[in-house]
């Protein structure tokens, strides 16, 4: 007797073992999906359910999802390049040049990281851009929009920290330009300019200052706020989609009203 | 607890209250311990030792510079002018926004690379952005004959050093 490929699924998903770490059960009735989008701690994040005008390409160009998909090519790509990176000077240029030229798949690697730093970039202000123009931001959405704006900045500065790394002449005079920016804050600039560098100048320190908030410090921080994000879009009453309030039954409901328009 | 509450409500206000006395307390050592906090930080994150080169630079013997040139040292970011009226230095990074300007024998001027800052050869500002001229530096000579210059001091220019 021939065992059908979904016997075996239900099999598996009923399973002591499954079940230990899956607590949905076997199943595919709404409770079963609802419970296992509900009890993962990943999925819990987002709705059980939602319309299906909300998750269309039109209604959003999917680009706060593709914004998510860029950030993990970077998170995944950055990590491995750091194996092969020194903070140092004048390590930090020759690792740089070292993973152009010597370690296998590197300059892919490197590009790949670099390209998608741009992408991100570009696709948070895209995002923003279409969430403004629809008029996604408005109640009950604002303070979601507060948080893509805290987000906005981390990303700059993950794009502005990740600047300095390559250690060359672009990545040296771009970073003195950009905190001397710094020095014209009224009274305490001079101070933020100072601990930002660790110095007075762009050296060693500054290097290792801008390393740890690249890697460690400003990741840690959008992963927060990405978190809260994405579970204030569920807490907000899901994906703004435009006109999700239907206009038909006011005129309905004044017959005299909807024939004084014809 | 719900039955303390109105005989709480009664107390008259001068009366000793154990519970808000408590709070203040934890409050007040909450606060100093966050000020703390922030001096600790602040204090940990400025180094104090730093390993910057020297402020100041021997620029060696000056008759080496001839009549009327201007000498840049790339490394310590100093323009050296030998002019008719005597020695002087100039900072030669740009007031604007921290570049290292470059001296231009052509035309005759001083230029900044990153934003077009222009400045002439006293470091007078021809041209912005950069909103100062660039200050002139503190010359003397050493014991030893040298041109000395220190980055750190700046002095109203035109004060030449005559040899």
């Amino acid at each position: 007797m021939p065992i059908k490929a979904d016997q075996i699924v239900e099999r598996v998903r009923g399973s002591r073992v499954w079940r230990s770490v899956f607590r949905s059960g076997t199943g595919s009735s709404t409770l079963h999906r609802a419970l296992a989008i509900q009890q993962n701690i990943f999925l819990h994040l987002f709705a059980t359910k939602v319309r299906r005008r909300m998750v269309r390409f039109s209604s959003t160009w999917y680009l706060g999802t593709l914004t998510l998909g860029t950030f993990l090519i970077l998170v995944v790509t950055g990590i491995l390049l750091m194996l092969y990176y020194h903070p140092s000077v004048p390590q930090a240029y020759a690792d740089m040049k070292d993973l152009q030229f010597v370690v296998s798949s590197g300059l892919f690697l490197r590009n790949l990281h670099r390209w998608s730093a741009q992408l991100m970039v570009f696709l948070v202000f895209a995002h923003m851009f279409k969430v403004f123009y629809r008029g996604a931001y408005r109640t009950p959405r604002e303070f979601n929009w507060v948080i893509g704006v805290v987000l906005l900045v981390i990303t700059l500065l993950l794009s502005y920290t990740g600047y300095l790394l390559p250690w060359d002449q672009l990545a040296f005079w771009a970073i003195t330009v950009g905190s001397n920016l710094s020095s014209a804050v009224p009274l305490i600039g001079g101070k933020i300019h100072f601990l930002l560098l660790g110095g007075n100048q762009v050296n060693a320190n500054a290097l290792l200052r801008f390393y740890v908030l690249h890697c460690v410090v400003l990741p840690l921080a959008a992963i927060l706020f990405i978190a809260v994000h994405f579970w204030r879009i569920r807490k907000d009453g899901g994906l703004y989609v435009q006109q999700s309030e239907p206009k038909a039954p006011a005129a309905a409901a004044n017959p005299v009203a909807a024939k004084e328009a014809k | 607890m719900p039955e303390e509450a109105p005989s709480t409500a009664k107390k008259p206000p001068t009366e000793f209250d154990r519970r808000a006395f408590f709070t203040k307390i934890g409050l007040g050592s909450l606060g100093i311990a966050a000020v703390g906090t922030i001096v600790f930080s602040y204090e940990y994150l400025s180094p104090n030792v730093l390993y910057e080169p020297s402020a100041i630079v021997n620029a060696g013997k000056p008759e080496n510079f001839a009549l009327n040139s201007v000498t840049m040292d790339v490394n310590s970011g100093i323009y050296l002018v030998r002019a008719d009226e005597g020695y002087f230095a100039l900072n030669a990074v740009c007031t604007h926004l921290g570049c290292l300007t470059a001296w231009n024998q052509d035309l005759g001027i001083i230029a900044c690379p990153c934003h077009g800052s222009k400045f002439t050869r006293t470091g007078e500002k021809i041209e912005g952005p950069a909103p100062k001229p660039l200050p002139w530096l503190k010359t003397w000579v050493s014991d030893e004959g040298d041109l000395m210059v220190d980055r750190s001091i700046d002095i109203p220019p035109l004060q030449y050093l005559r040899i």
